[in-house]
């Protein structure tokens, strides 16, 4: 029983990450319609950023859980700068061109920051420094459930509460939804379309981010090829929840670490990433909206 | 004035923006910092000037769109007069086809196989141009129907000694039905997911082929396949590579021919109206899913070709080469070149193949520049660098009436 429960919080774990960037996809999928195909790749500057961070600051005395902070707050930041970025060159020039224009330049810009990254830093594996400590009180269920673990399962769990505030409850929220809705509408009741886009891209990258910190200080090493795998997963995930909805993307999420955690716990571990694609392949067969998504007819 | 201040904001910002991966290198294990100060003047110039030509061309481009559309046509009617006149474009014609006879007898081995290389690149371009330049269906796990082709040739000559020519049309068989098998369900689904799906796809074969060891060998690969031979001809290495490159050569015009055919029959116009309008397409009777599947299917059957000449080119495979990256890549030689043209596409395998060789310094920043053109030409130059004429039939009097 310890192995299944270890598994699960495993697949637990696995889900938070990947609901962290699995909402970035979901959130600009809802406002915009693309598949924003470089957001792998914030989610990898962000862990990049992070190491940076940390590796500068441990020199100057910082460690433990003000190194954490310190590097989660500047990924953070970077990244959203870099998301930012990224839609103003990239996307905003292709708004109304045609739909595989956009998706074509987000692959380039994809390609473009690995290389960036890779050229930057290094092409191999860097060890990234376990910056989580180990708590006493977690000693008993250490079997199944590591201090990281938790730390990463109660961050997303209190970055979603706290993105569901921002969007139920907030000015910048509303226009979100109002812009996702329908955006002439939105814009013609006066909302900022550009900004509520770029606001949805800050967001959005800066969830990354977190998400990239946590899962490099509990593997351990990074390099500049995690955003692509990750990524491509993420998006599995919003797509398994049904694209443009939030809860979605974070079931979906949720369904993928678990399914991953233990079809490679009982099956095989050789194939890991198999198993996400197939099943993207199959929902997307028996239900191309997703599972909370709606599927919408289009009308001419 | 406006526009300096800009551009040193824009510049301020990219050296904000790139100042921790560019300036700082740590080394956690050694725990020593780098600091490298010069890359942010770099970064601080080069952003400034980019900013600069960003600037220009946008206005241009709005401009382009705008005002002086006479003007562009004109400029647009040179490049498509070459193309479209046959005073223009025979001699051109004659001259690259004996160009492309003579290369192998005046160049050596190594440049002639640098050219097959090349020419693998405009086949695979060409039939990925029927995919994604002329039924529009973005088919990011091309680079699989390859593989399928290459381990095809590799394995039932490992274990039956099948040869280069009767596994050639198998290879292309096994790719047009895997297209088939993979196209038949995913293809209901809309551009975006099809993407993805056939992304995923890719990564599966490449992943099983890495790890199913007791049927591909693994990431160790298949070595020892034989190059393709002429009636028990035994070569040396340089004929041989002489005759993979004619045998290329043979087959560029064999798909050019195909391509160029496909474009203008029946099939080739449904596959142009569902790029544009898929509902319109349903509305005048064209079954949706019937015409993009033999798209997919046809454009699978070329690269499961050249998979196998691949195989028998490098006599060596693994699942390395066949990664998303070169998907990537010859997505690229398609946007590149203009979806859907023909000389566009063969021109940009040929930039995007030999440039590289021959700047070897510049081999680094491949994939760079890559990523980068792809933004740039989406951004300032959708239709590519020669962009395809549409074909206008128009209704003529004839004249003794």
């Amino acid at each position: 029983m310890d192995y299944f429960w270890e598994l699960f919080f495993g697949g637990l774990t696995r889900g938070s990450i990947y609901a962290l960037i699995a909402l970035g996809y979901t959130m600009v999928y809802g406002i915009i319609e693309l598949i924003n195909f470089a957001h792998g790749e914030v989610y990898m500057i962000g862990a990049f950023t992070g190491l940076i961070v940390a590796g500068v600051f441990s020199l100057m005395g910082f460690s433990g859980a003000s190194l954490l902070v310190l590097a989660m707050v500047i990924a953070v930041l970077y990244s959203s700068a870099y998301g930012y970025t990224i839609e103003k060159i990239a996307y905003k020039p292709l708004r109304g061109a045609s739909r595989l224009a956009p998706l074509i330049s987000a692959i380039g810009m994809s390609i473009f920051l690995q290389n960036y990254v890779l050229l930057a830093q290094t092409s191999d594996f860097l060890p990234f420094p376990a910056l989580i400590p180990e708590f006493d009180f977690m000693e008993p269920y250490i079997d199944y459930l590591g201090s990281s673990e938790l730390v990463i399962i109660l961050t997303t769990v209190l970055v979603m509460i706290a993105l569901t505030v921002l969007i139920k409850f907030t000015k910048i929220g509303k226009a979100m939804r109002a812009t996702a809705q329908n955006k002439k509408m939105a814009m013609l009741t006066g909302v900022n379309v550009d900004h509520v886009i770029s606001m949805t891209f800050i967001i959005g990258s800066g969830l990354a981010a977190v998400g990239g910190v946590l899962i490099a200080t509990h593997i351990g090493q990074i390099n500049f090829y995690i955003g692509f795998i990750a990524g491509l997963k993420a998006f599995t995930a919003a797509v398994l929840g049904g694209i443009g909805s939030i809860p979605g993307a974070v079931l979906g999420s949720l369904i993928l670490g678990w399914t991953e955690s233990f079809a490679t716990g009982y099956i095989s571990s050789d194939y890991e990433d198999v198993f996400a694609f197939c099943l993207l392949v199959l929902i997307l067969i028996f239900r191309p909206a997703g599972i909370l998504g709606r599927s919408t007819t289009q009308k001419v | 004035m406006f526009g300096i201040k800009k551009s040193l904001l824009v510049s301020i910002w990219f050296m904000f923006l790139t100042f921790p991966l560019m300036v700082i290198r740590v080394d956690t294990i050694e725990k020593t910092v780098q600091w490298r100060w010069m890359n942010m003047v770099y970064v601080g110039v080069g952003a400034f000037l980019f900013s600069y030509v960003w600037r220009f061309l946008l206005e241009r481009k709005a401009a382009g769109s705008a005002v002086d559309a006479p003007a562009a046509t004109v400029k647009e009617r040179f490049t498509q007069r070459i193309l479209t006149d046959p005073k223009m474009y025979r001699p051109v014609i004659a001259i690259v086809l004996v160009g492309a006879v003579i290369f192998p007898l005046i160049m050596d081995t190594y440049q002639v196989n640098i050219m097959v290389t090349a020419l693998i690149y405009v086949v695979l371009g060409l039939g990925l141009n029927i995919v994604v330049g002329l039924a529009g269906l973005l088919d990011l796990g091309y680079v699989a129907f390859y593989a399928v082709g290459a381990y095809a040739y590799a394995l039932l000559n490992y274990h039956f000694g099948l040869g280069f020519w009767t596994v050639l049309p198998i290879g292309a068989g096994l790719g047009a039905l895997f297209g088939i098998m993979l196209g038949f369900p995913v293809l209901r689904l809309r551009g975006d997911y099809l993407a993805i799906v056939t992304l995923g796809f890719g990564e599966i074969i490449r992943l099983v082929l890495e790890n199913w060891n007791e049927f591909s060998f693994g990431p160790s690969g298949i070595s020892n396949i034989p190059r393709p031979g002429f009636f028990g001809m035994a070569f040396d290495m340089h004929s041989a590579t002489q005759y993979l490159y004619y045998l290329m050569v043979a087959m560029v015009l064999f798909t050019i021919f195909v391509v160029n055919r496909l474009q203008h029959s029946r099939i080739g116009r449904a596959w142009m109206a569902l790029r544009e309008d898929e509902i319109a397409c349903q509305a005048m009777g064209i079954d949706r899913t019937k015409t993009k599947l033999t798209a997919f299917a046809l454009g699978a059957t070329w690269a499961g070709a050249v998979g196998v000449i691949f195989a028998a080119k490098t006599t060596f495979i693994n699942p390395a080469s066949f990664t998303f990256m070169e998907s990537a890549i010859i997505l690229s030689i398609v946007v590149l070149g203009g979806m859907g043209s023909i000389v566009g596409v063969m021109l940009a395998a040929f930039i995007l193949v030999l440039l590289p060789e021959y700047l070897r310094a510049f081999s680094e920043y491949r994939m760079l520049i890559f990523g980068a053109s792809m933004v740039l030409m989406m951004v300032f130059r959708p239709q590519g660098l020669i962009s395809n004429i549409r074909k206008k039939d128009a209704y003529k009097r004839s004249s003794d009436a």
